[in-house]
């Protein structure tokens, strides 16, 4: 079945085709399966805004490299939020400034952390999707539960199905989505319905194995094919119809919908969810949210997230951005488009 | 006890620290006579090397910085033909470290380096202000047993062995640091068993290298790099544990690029491959190990996949940290 799938997949000869892969790890494994090199080129496959890293915004690491260097305080933070540049510095150049960040691997270390130093403010960088969003929501359960007052949450979180929506509605030219695998299995598939209907594309959940991404991409080539747009789950296994609602409902407990800005874009309407009112406490000033940004000169993270170009194709690739001196806010993070391709193309 | 500044004054308190603890585990002739440098008699070609150790936590599964300080440093002589000889050991303390752990990874490295056939003939202690953390720098002599052992020495047509399952030594330091409670132990160990047995068997050995930090990936791009080379595996080929497999699927992470400890690969002549690889697996550090590809013309490293489909493999860069989504 799968040699039947991979053989017409190379051997396509029609009209070229334009699929976007929503999620980072799908795009790394596009790469470590060499996917790329077992279809057709007439396929394209494209890397949308799938690194929750990439599109924070810099006045948020602005807020945190300030927080790092204020006396008994202390910035929690996933490795890769270390490299991204603010309007003036990293988190990395923070802490070699005298700036107090730490590195954890799982938000819950930072209860641990919070009780054992009573006398230091912590604030978590807390960035992600839907995917890392009831984490925090157990973690906020946690510090109300130990009444852990120095314990705050700096949120940058931001939801994939508005983004998408603003893709459709502005990139008229891709044919299909490969759905998000992780994500999907919060919000269900049915996240997806309204999309496919209005923007009349192919909307197709895939796991992450080699062969769950290139039964997916088949699925929409035939899709196109007999013109049909519709939302297929093929991740079964993990996503439901209507998603993990005990999860969904614990988000809603903690969080609400509210306009994201997203580096490279601008202002997604109702793509971010923000700490509730009643949870003030336990918030370090998330909501500020800015305007407008500067991207540096050049750097094309813009198109690449909204998938008008590949990574390769920015001037800057591989000459003077590269994941140790990174321009763009895409090349810093191993999940941002521009880092997996360097990494692997 | 817990080690305070006095320790490291050059007074009484040091010297108990050196009898008490590092004679007491290392007794040897040439360490026991505490002069100012030891006396080696040493014929022929050496390998000389150093390597310092500052893991977190000090103890792990399958091992501790101990055992780590020797197994590194006595890997890296073998990595280039040589018998591993004499090591030294200098010790950076914080206070507040625990007398009884010092001792503890004093038997260690005792341990290991009897394991290892070296002896440990001279040495340093530090005490520095901190939190109890302990850092180890060993350097080390081998005698050349073969020479022209080289990562610049790979060439079209070589056969490329890996010793064994990659990713342990990471996950197990991973696992210990996230309070994830699994079976995946280190595979720190002493390579110079596998290296002996391919010279026993007269296997003309091209490249040796320690499959250590940046991983698999970062040490076939040296080797294609530095030889001009290139490099092609199978991803069909490489050893992985199940559990190492399960890791590395949910916290987003790629076997190729994760370090190992007691992991190295032979690149040797095509038609010497059976050989070796049997060579290899004689020794209990190479029992899982395979052929996991090929050198040709050209540059670079590619993996064949699973699937057929060809991926670029590149070196590490950054951490190698999990992925958040």
């Amino acid at each position: 079945m799968i040699d039947q799938v991979i053989d017409e997949l190379k051997n396509y000869d029609g009209r070229p085709v334009k699929i976007m892969e929503v999620c980072g790890t799908h795009t790394s494994s596009i790469f470590k399966n060499g996917i790329r090199s077992m279809i057709s080129p007439k396929i394209q496959l494209i890397s949308g805004p799938g690194c929750p890293v990439c599109v924070t915004p810099s006045a948020y690491i602005d807020k945190l490299t300030e927080y790092s260097l204020k006396e008994n305080h202390c910035v929690l933070t996933f490795g890769d939020m270390m490299k991204v540049k603010g309007s003036k510095m990293t988190l990395t150049e923070a802490k070699a400034a005298g700036g107090k960040v730490k590195i954890l691997y799982s938000p819950l270390m930072a209860v641990a952390e919070a009780e054992q130093n009573r006398e230091i403010q912590y604030i978590f960088a807390a960035v992600g999707f839907e995917t890392t969003v009831p984490v925090y929501a157990l973690l906020l359960e946690e510090i109300r539960q130990k009444k852990l007052n120095n314990l705050k949450l700096m949120t940058s979180l931001k939801t994939i199905v508005p983004a998408l929506s603003f893709i459709c509605e502005n990139e008229k030219n891709i044919d299909g989505f490969l759905s998000p695998g992780h994500v999907s299995v919060i919000t269900g598939s049915k996240a997806y319905r309204e999309l496919a209907d209005r923007y009349r594309k192919p909307f197709v959940i895939a796991g992450f194995e080699g062969e769950h991404i290139l039964a997916a991409i088949y699925e929409i080539m035939t899709q196109i094919k007999k013109q049909r747009f519709e939302v297929k789950n093929m991740y079964a296994s993990a996503v439901t119809e209507e998603g993990n609602q005990k999860a969904a409902a614990f988000i809603k407990e903690y969080f609400e919908a509210a306009d994201g800005f997203w580096r490279g874009i601008g202002i997604i309407e109702g793509s971010a969810l923000r700490l509730k009112e009643e949870y003030g406490a336990y918030d370090a000033e998330s909501a500020e949210e800015e305007t407008k940004e500067d991207m540096p000169i050049g750097c094309k993270c813009t198109d690449v997230i909204l998938g008008r170009i590949n990574p390769s194709d920015c001037p800057l690739f591989k000459t003077v951005c590269n994941p140790l001196h990174a321009v763009g806010p895409c090349m810093v993070s191993p999940e941002g488009s521009c880092g997996i391709w360097y990494q692997n193309s | 006890m817990k080690i305070d500044m006095s320790y490291g004054s050059g007074g009484k308190q040091t010297g108990n620290l050196i009898n008490e603890v590092f004679l007491k585990h290392f007794n040897n002739k040439t360490l026991n006579k505490l002069e100012d440098a030891a006396v080696l008699n040493i014929t022929g070609k050496i390998a000389y090397t150093t390597d310092s150790f500052v893991v977190t936590p000090l103890f792990f599964k399958g091992g501790n910085i101990g055992k780590l300080a020797v197994c590194g440093t006595v890997n890296d002589l073998s990595m280039m033909g040589a018998a591993p000889r004499f090591l030294t050991a200098g010790f950076i303390i914080e206070e507040g470290a625990e007398l009884e752990i010092i001792e503890q990874i004093a038997a260690s490295m005792a341990q290991a380096a009897k394991e290892a056939g070296v002896r440990i003939v001279a040495g340093d202690t530090k005490v520095v202000e901190g939190n109890g953390g302990i850092y180890i720098n060993t350097s080390g002599i081998g005698e050349i047993q073969k020479e022209g052992i080289s990562i610049s020495n790979c060439r079209p047509k070589d056969a490329i062995i890996l010793s064994g399952n990659l990713g342990e030594h990471h996950a197990a330091i991973l696992s210990h640091r996230m309070g994830i409670e699994n079976q995946i132990a280190s595979d720190c160990a002493p390579l110079y068993s596998i290296v002996k047995n391919l010279f026993d068997e007269n296997i003309r050995v091209h490249c040796m290298r320690d499959v250590t930090r940046g991983g698999l990936a970062t040490v076939l791009n040296e080797a294609a790099d530095q030889s001009s080379c290139k490099v092609e595996i199978w991803e069909e080929a490489l050893p992985v544990s199940a559990p190492v497999r399960g890791f590395c699927d949910i916290l987003g992470l790629d076997p190729l690029y994760m370090a190992n400890e007691g992991k190295m690969i032979a690149v040797v002549p095509e038609n010497q491959a059976q050989k070796a690889l049997q060579a290899v697996q004689k020794s209990i550090y190479g029992k899982n190990a395979r052929i996991i590809g090929t050198v040709m013309e050209g540059r670079g490293v590619t993996m064949k996949t699973r699937l057929q489909g060809s991926r670029t493999i590149d070196v590490l860069y950054g951490e190698g940290l999990p992925r958040i989504c």
